[in-house]
């Protein structure tokens, strides 16, 4: 296939079809909103299921219920409409059916804006929905990889009976870039041993979250835990550049990723030994490889488009072994390459301490920037 | 010689029910309602092409009981999950069953979009007018004036508002092909609430728009009566309120004979 002039929302929509998405369920919501009309117009035509929902509410429920016939089937929204979901997502997680969500994150809390933001990494990663379940989460950070990770999220999803998120943001839904669209995969998938379809020749079967006896929940958590630890043990990915001699390791997912990016072959281009590492998988987080940068690495840098949620997560990994140094930008305000280059030449060129919260210094330097 | 005696089974388990015994409390109709569907499936020969859709509320282990495939839905959102599964598997027949804070309250934008949509699926409304799992709360459908567990000086109106009255509002919607209102509370009406269930699975299966039956059903228990007391309380004080009848039979839906 040929490369194309694309734009991210439409990508992922037109990758979910060629990835054999049967039915999608969604609702309006900018940034997200192309994604929906795309659907609106490809899903009929091939003869697949496509309703824009009464709310987002509505929408995961019939994205659950279709989930149940063992259908490919998705849906996506944006921050406000994603907190909506996750009733429908815990219940999903609870019945262990394979469902694909695609959030294009925008500025929040409430109404917030409709600007790019990485805000929601906490309430998609760390939960959301009530009681004990994990997602895999899957974060872009250009048009192509959307593409390539929303194919991968319908395959992760039926292999491990679980719930896949593909974390973008309002970058990567809105921009258009050159990239290439899979091949349209023929809808020829078995009928899941699992799947409710009416009990023609068979027993009947039921799909249900509820499990009322304490000791059966405890069973069907522990199977949850354990399905998560194999994820843990097969699943995580992630990039790296420039990392193999590096004295600075900066992480950064999706779009502030990208924009870390460019900091760092700039940095390099000043002779500072200085790396990124870009988590694919946010959920199962890259901790080993992180742990592993800890005995390499003078000090870590994590470069965020929030107030320092994934920077938890890196904290937990390093575990006190370097300095994690923090930089964000915030309610949908994207950062320059510069300031990441900025950042990275104080950590290169100032002793490095471990004294505190890196978020309060961080602050005091990005007010005393904006003012 | 041995002369056999021709005999007939006038009274059996249908198929479609599962051979085990409910939970529902003495006196309760839900049993009633539930044995009805699965008459209707036998009869209609629906069992194998079948896909329940069990709420939140003392039926939320419907699927226990009957010998179909079944889901379990969140709370109120039984006719989105059944939406999501007729959309992808149309020739298959979907039920929800649901109670009325399920439907009513909510669920209520789950039920009326399913309802615009003409939604080809069939609903059953089980309206004991109170929330019987959780204990006796006060329901949108509770009578003006009843005492429930969180209206114990009786629902107020003033400050409640008024019972909800499903079947006639749901008539209202274009994509509605039937909407009845029956009661469980003697035998002949229970003979009635029987035919409106094969009717509204007879809507489905021809494709003729969104089905739904509202049941008058019983809930000893919360009520705080006596079965024989509260089949009573149906017709003295619950018929009034929410008249039975049919609300909308589109002309294509009144040409059907069962
Ligand atoms: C989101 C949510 N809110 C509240 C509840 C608690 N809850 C369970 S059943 C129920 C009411 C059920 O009443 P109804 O639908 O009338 O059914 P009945 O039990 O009377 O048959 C409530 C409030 C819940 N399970 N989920
Ligand atoms: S609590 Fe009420 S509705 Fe529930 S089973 Fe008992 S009688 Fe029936």
């Amino acid at each position: 296939m040929a490369r194309e002039l694309l734009k991210g929302n439409i990508a992922m929509a037109e990758a979910s079809i060629r990835a054999g998405v049967e039915a999608y369920f969604g609702y309006p919501i900018t940034p997200q909103t192309e994604l929906l009309e795309w659907m609106s117009l490809r899903m009929p035509e091939l003869g697949r299921a496509f309703l824009q929902a009464e709310s987002e509410v509505a929408a995961i429920n019939m994205v659950y219920g279709a989930a149940c016939t063992g259908k490919r089937v998705m849906s996506s929204s944006s921050s406000p409409g994603v907190s909506l979901m996750m009733e429908g997502l815990s219940y999903i997680a609870g019945t262990e059916v394979p469902v694909v969500l695609i959030d294009v994150v925008r500025g929040g809390p409430g109404l917030g804006n409709i600007a790019p933001s990485q805000g929601d990494y906490n309430q998609i990663v760390h939960g959301g929905g009530h009681g004990d379940y994990h997602a895999i989460v899957l974060a872009p950070a250009s048009v192509q990889e959307a593409i390539d990770l929303t194919v991968l999220a319908f395959d992760l999803a039926e292999k491990y009976r679980a719930i896949c998120i593909v974390l973008a943001d309002g970058n990567v839904g809105q921009m258009m870039e050159p990239a290439e669209l899979p091949p349209m995969l023929p809808l020829d998938r078995p009928v899941p041993d699992w799947a409710v379809q009416g009990a023609q020749g068979r027993e009947r079967r039921i799909l249900s979250s509820i499990y009322l006896k304490p000791e059966d929940e405890e069973v069907t958590n522990i199977r949850l835990l354990e399905r998560w630890q194999t994820i843990e043990a097969n699943e995580v990915r992630f990039k790296e550049y420039y990392l193999e001699d590096a004295e600075i390791a900066v992480i950064g997912f999706g779009s502030a990723g990208r924009v870390a990016y460019s900091a760092v072959r700039a940095a390099r281009a000043e002779g500072i030994r200085v790396g990124l590492l870009r988590p694919i998988t946010v959920s199962p987080f890259p901790s080993a490889r992180i742990a592993e940068l800890a005995s390499q690495v003078r000090a870590f840098l994590v470069a965020e488009m929030n107030t320092g949620q994934m920077l938890a997560d890196v904290q937990l990994a390093v575990s006190g072994r370097a300095p994690v140094e923090f930089y964000g930008r915030l309610g949908g305000v994207v950062p320059f390459p510069d300031e990441i280059l900025t950042e990275i030449q104080r950590i290169a060129y100032r002793p490095m301490t471990m004294n505190g919260d890196p978020r309060r210094s961080w602050l005091k330097r990005l007010k005393s920037q904006m003012e | 010689m041995v002369t056999t005696i021709p005999y007939q089974i006038v009274y059996s388990r249908p198929e479609s029910f599962s051979e085990v015994s409910t939970h529902y409390c003495p006196g309760c109709t839900h049993g009633i309602a539930h044995r009805l569907i699965a008459e209707v499936l036998d009869e209609m020969g629906l069992r194998e092409k079948t896909i329940g859709v069990a709420p939140v509320g003392c039926s939320v282990f419907a699927y226990n009981y009957f010998n179909c495939d079944f889901v379990e839905a969140a709370h109120g959102r039984a006719p989105a999950m059944a939406t999501g599964i007729k959309r992808v598997l149309p020739d298959r027949t979907v039920f929800t069953y649901q109670g009325d804070g399920d439907l009513a309250s909510i669920g209520m934008a789950e039920i009326m979009h399913a309802a615009a949509r003409g939604e080809n699926i069939t609903v059953v409304f089980i309206n004991n007018a109170i929330y019987g799992m959780t204990g006796g709360q006060m329901a949108p459908t509770s009578l003006p004036g009843q005492k429930t567990t969180s209206s114990p000086r009786g629902r107020d109106v003033e400050t409640t508002g008024f019972p909800v009255r499903m079947a006639e509002i749901l008539s209202k919607l274009d994509g509605v092909g039937y909407s009845v209102r029956r009661s469980l509370h003697d035998p002949k009406n229970i003979r009635l609430s029987k035919k409106a269930i094969r009717m509204a699975f007879e809507v489905q299966s021809r494709g003729l728009g969104f089905a739904i039956v509202e049941l008058l059903s019983t809930c000893p228990t919360n009520w705080g009566m006596t079965p024989k007391e509260a089949l009573h309380w149906v017709e003295d004080r619950m018929i009034p309120v929410f008249p039975l009848g049919d609300y909308k039979i589109t002309s294509s839906v009144a040409g059907i004979r069962v």
